[in-house]
């Protein structure tokens, strides 16, 4: 129990001392989950305009296969970019395995299921109408579509914040295209993997210091998140106009 | 259907007696099985190389057909597993760090070492050797490799030539070491772009070698596996010498010193622990140590140590583990035995 204690102490002076080592991890995972995300919606958000906005065959066939992918295990994904990004695999030529942009690729690939699953039912949502009505107020198509991903944005935003969750908190991706390398090049370990080293190395202090901040890390978004949703402010914030414009009219009728 | 009053149970109220009622009797099953329907169990905490390569597993299948004891066997680092053992999860361990057992025994922790095999570390790098340590000792190859990365054209820290394990392992120690007696001081080096630290298991940081086209320090046994199987490239280009000596002792756990952790065992088994020892130094075992591996790698992954010190044969191999891995001339200096004085003579 001691030891425990310690550990918990030894992890409090760490945080509090501003431990460069500890600051150096938090930051990566931050930069690479951050650009994971950003990388995903360019892809994932179109996907899911695409996908929620048109009618085709086979519609409920892609929606569950994205919905399935959510529970796709990470480490399933790791294994399955190693043999993609390694020496003898198909996309070897590049050298990405053991670098940032592995990292951040695949964390990428393993939030694209959650954007464009919550992105798609965030946009099939919203008031069908409110595409007609942007059309008849002169909007083109494409005007309309972003209109109606104006009002669904309360849902991306949320499919963003999950997704942001998600890839900083997994550790097979990141551990098995990352390598979890410290060292004095370019680093590719982050808060999971530093934990799962440090704890198995008995550097308890730092592990459960990068623990601490990890929990900090998610909590304090999804704290932000709700406080938000509950004071409805992502709607207000980007005005939502059509929405109001639809209420208004209704009430004059 | 005639309406019962407030005294029905709700059906999540049923739902959480039965939920409850199902954790106590697995929990509870587990405990009376693992008790009482079980062998005695000798709790072992082990270094990687010597299970990943399947020794201890041949060893455990051996042991536990002649002896009445179940083997629980922990493969973790030697820092690790020297933590299991003063935390009292542990009755035995089996590492290969002379300078952390030393330290281990004179703190009291551990009783009755004894050296039960020897094999040698490796540096392995790949085929074209750019840093050309080929031939050369493994104090000038790691100067190369330094010299090699310090004036490679790419400084970025993309290209990392040294991948090194990092976690506190007895590979780990041995790399230390071996960069010190090379004039280095592994913490300053580990800051170099060239430089790459896994802080994982030998075959991982072997792959991330492999990878990278870069030198890493192994041993044998699990290089050996990795490398006849085409897992990787890289391959052994200093092998055999005496500063790449590789030891492995067997301790057992202090039962006067070590309080059991309760939550894994009642108390050290030191009898067991004992008669494990005595079974791995005995002429059958060391046999079967030496054997281990030549049927797939054509060589000895670990070789027997007991016989060779026993005799004091002119062997150049016996001094070098005296030099290596005795204590003041003693694989285990007489304050540090506990009984069993027939393992020393």
């Amino acid at each position: 129990m001691a030891d425990v204690l310690g550990g918990i102490a030894k992890a409090f002076q760490l945080i509090v001392s501003g431990d460069p080592e500890l600051y150096g991890i938090v930051s990566r995972s931050l930069f690479f989950s951050g650009t994971g995300i950003i990388l995903a919606a360019l892809w994932g958000t179109p996907l899911a305009m695409l996908i929620a906005l048109r009618d085709f065959r086979g519609k409920t066939i892609i929606k569950t296969f994205f919905s399935t992918l959510i529970g796709l295990p990470t480490v399933v994904l790791g294994l399955i970019l190693f043999l993609i990004f390694s020496r003898g695999g198909p996309l070897g030529f590049l050298g990405l395995l053991y670098t940032p942009a592995a990292i951040i690729i695949g964390q990428a690939i393993l939030v694209t299921p959650i954007l464009v699953s919550i992105g798609v039912s965030a946009i099939e949502s919203v008031d069908p109408e409110i595409m007609n009505l942007a059309q008849t107020l002169g909007a083109s198509e494409s005007q309309a579509q972003i209109a109606v991903l104006k009002e669904a944005v309360n849902g991306v935003i949320l499919s963003n914040i999950a997704s942001f969750n998600r890839a900083i908190g997994e550790l097979g991706v990141v551990l098995l295209v990352g390598g979890n390398i410290a060292g004095g090049g370019v680093r590719t370990d982050v808060l999971t993997t530093a934990i799962s080293r440090n704890t198995a190395i008995g550097e308890i202090g730092l592990a459960v210091a990068l623990g601490i901040l990890l929990m900090i890390i998610v909590f304090t978004i999804n704290i932000i998140v709700a406080v938000l949703r509950k004071a409805n402010y992502i709607v207000e914030l980007v005005k939502a106009p059509y929405s109001r414009l639809k209420r208004s009219r209704e009430t004059e009728r | 259907m005639t309406k019962h009053n407030g005294e029905k149970m709700q059906t999540w109220q049923k739902l959480l007696i039965v939920a409850a009622l199902a954790t106590i009797i697995v929990v509870a099953g587990t405990l009376i099985y693992f008790n009482y329907f079980s062998k005695r169990r000798l709790f072992i905490s082990t270094t990687t190389s010597l299970y990943d390569t399947g020794l201890l597993d041949a060893i455990e299948a051996d042991y536990e057909s002649t002896h009445n004891v179940d083997l629980w066997i922990t493969a973790v680092g030697t820092g690790i597993a020297i933590e299991h053992a003063k935390n009292g999860d542990a009755d035995i361990v089996l590492v290969h760090s002379p300078s952390v057992e030393k330290t281990f025994l004179e703190d009291g922790y551990g009783v009755n070492r004894k050296i039960i095999a020897y094999n040698f570390f490796t540096i392995v790098g790949p085929a074209e050797d750019s840093a050309q340590i080929s031939g050369k000792t493994a104090t000038e190859a790691l100067n190369n490799i330094v010299a090699y990365g310090q004036n490679m054209a790419d400084q970025s820290g993309q290209t990392q030539i040294w991948v090194s394990r990092g976690d506190n392992s007895g590979t780990h120690s041995k790399e230390i070491s071996l960069w010190k007696a090379a004039g280095y001081n592994y913490t300053e080096l580990a800051t170099e772009p060239w430089f790459a630290v896994t802080g994982q298991g030998m075959g991982a940081t072997l792959t991330v070698a492999d990878q990278k086209d870069a030198y890493v320090l192994s041993d044998i046994g699990t290089y050996l596996k990795f490398h006849a199987d085409g897992s990787i490239a890289i391959t052994a280009l200093i092998l055999e010498e005496q500063s790449l000596l590789n030891v492995y002792s067997v301790m057992a756990v202090n039962k006067e010193t070590v309080q059991a952790n309760q939550t894994v065992h009642e108390q050290i088994n030191f009898n067991d622990a004992m008669g494990f020892i005595q079974y791995l130094v005995s002429p059958r075992t060391q046999q079967l140590i030496t054997d281990f591996g030549k049927d797939t790698y054509g060589q000895s992954l670990f070789h027997e140590a007991v016989q060779p010190l026993k005799n004091n044969a002119p062997q150049p191999i016996v001094s070098w583990i005296k030099d290596y891995a005795f204590f003041d001339g003693s694989e285990c200096p007489p304050q540090y035995r506990n009984g069993y004085a027939d393992l020393y003579t």
